[in-house]
């Protein structure tokens, strides 16, 4: 029998649907893992890059500093907390996890938010202050939604780093789908191990494609791309709507 | 101490195992100089192909974004019955330069997209074949870029390295799953700081080749890619 055929054969026993190492649940404690840890990510490090953003101050400093904690290996991280007993049984591992891979994904988020905040036109700022909005007005109607495609953009590539790097939690402390690949590599079982990583692809080209959707969703009408702008000089209706948007 | 019987770092352990610690380092780096030079003697030429011929443009970047969304520690199994499980350099290295192409390539490709036309049809005048263009004109403006490009594969690297230590290689993450092993903080926290220490001098070192091969940008800011 082929690989192919064997990997093909390992998805359709039904015995790896069912149970506790069975697909549906390590596919739910991997996207469980992955969606805690992308919105801790997005509260510390999309805040702290909206504060430093909107101040404008003390901001390369954080941005350098998030950059050099790329560093750092998340194995390291991960075994470390794995081995602190305060830690390491905490909610079947899921703690240790949690903290390795929320520091894994604040860095591209800060970055692109502070970016992002940035980016404002410095005109459209004073602008908005000039037509009296106070600070917190101009931060939620000018700054926010002009800064949103590159927070958005952070949040991808944290997203796919996340869900790619949740494998090695399998390796500490968790169970997730890394579980069938850590099995794998213990047991020279490549198809066991192909399978799981069939899955993580799977799940991350899941994040990919409903981060883009919700990303279109979240950018107002004027901003969204080429494309739709397009769309919008030829369908009269939607042209109004975004007219009136304007005003 | 919050850490009991295990201390937070123990410096008697770094003397007595500096044998031991050195292997890991040489190992570390060789492990990451060897996938950052296979990875760029692959992503250039690729990146100067998808920007000439842009129908190859998307198979590429599909094919490296591919690589670059399974996980590292998956590969190493997928990898591991054609290529040898165990300690194998093959299974490794293929894992490691299979990150960099992406951002390799990436680089590139906007680095040279953001060639001025202005620069490019002085070079036609000039009378440069095309080929001469690319060598002398396009890839040198390209290099800040692709600069950037490296030092973002180079710490990426330098990080997973130490995931190889899952299949019997590592560098430094040998350190990194000794101490998980043993339940013992200061061989994870050696392999942690040495790692960060390795990936600030080889950013250092780029930063200082970027400057002696392309100094007309010293005296202006370089556009930082946002990743």
């Amino acid at each position: 029998m082929s690989f192919v055929a064997h990997v093909f054969g390992w998805f359709t026993t039904a015995a790896n649907w069912t149970g506790p190492q069975g697909i549906p649940t390590l596919f739910w404690h991997q996207l469980e893992l992955s969606v805690a840890v992308v919105l801790g990510a997005i509260v510390l490090g999309g805040g702290l890059g909206v504060v430093l953003g909107h101040t404008g101050r003390g901001g390369l400093v954080a941005v350098n500093a998030a950059n050099a904690f790329r560093a750092v290996p998340t194995l390291a991280l991960l075994t470390l907390l794995a081995i602190q007993p305060a830690i390491s049984l905490k909610w079947n591992g899921f703690l240790a996890a949690w903290i390795a891979l929320t520091a894994l994904a604040i860095p591209p988020i800060l970055t692109n938010t502070y970016v992002g905040m940035r980016e404002v036109d410095a005109d459209v700022r004073d602008a908005a202050k000039a037509m009296g909005l106070t600070g917190g007005q101009v931060l939620r109607t000018v700054e926010a939604p002009l800064a949103l495609p590159f927070v958005m953009a952070g949040v991808r590539t944290a997203s796919i780093e996340v869900v790619a790097t949740s494998t090695l939690a399998a390796y500490v402390s968790y169970t997730d789908l890394g579980t069938y690949v850590i099995t794998g590599l213990n047991t020279n079982d490549s198809v066991v191990a192909f399978s799981g990583a069939l899955l993580v692809a799977a799940m991350a080209g899941m994040a990919t494609v409903s981060l883009s959707l919700l990303t279109r969703a979240l950018t107002p009408l004027p901003l969204r791309h080429r494309g739709r702008t397009d769309a919008l000089a030829r369908d009269p209706t939607v042209g109004r709507r975004a007219a009136t948007v304007n005003i | 101490m919050l850490f009991g019987t295990n201390p937070f770092f123990r410096w008697s352990y770094v003397t007595g195992n500096w044998d031991q610690i050195q292997g890991d380092l040489v190992q570390h780096i060789a492990l990451s100089l060897i996938a950052i030079a296979i990875g760029t003697a692959i992503s250039i030429p690729l990146a100067v192909l998808a920007w000439r011929y842009r129908f190859i443009r998307t198979p590429v970047f599909g094919v490296a974004s591919a690589l670059y969304i399974i996980p590292s520690l998956a590969l190493f199994a997928i990898l591991g019955p054609i290529t040898g499980f165990v300690a194998s350099y093959k299974t490794a290295e293929i894992a490691l330069v299979g990150y960099t192409l992406l951002i390799l390539i990436w680089n590139t490709v906007a680095g040279l997209d953001a060639v001025p036309a202005d620069a490019r049809e002085a070079a036609t005048a000039l009378g440069y074949s095309p080929s001469a263009a690319l060598l002398r004109v396009d890839l040198p403006l390209a290099l800040p870029y692709i600069f950037a490009g490296l030092r973002v594969a180079t710490a990426t690297v330098i990080g997973l390295v130490t995931v190889t230590a899952l299949i019997g290689l590592g560098g430094l993450g040998q350190q990194i799953t000794y101490g998980f092993n043993i339940a013992y903080n200061t061989p994870i926290i050696v392999g942690l700081v040495l790692s960060v220490a390795l990936a600030a001098v080889a950013d250092l070192l780029l930063v200082g080749a970027e400057r002696l091969v392309v100094p007309w940008t010293r005296s202006r800011r370089r556009a930082t890619v946002v990743s």
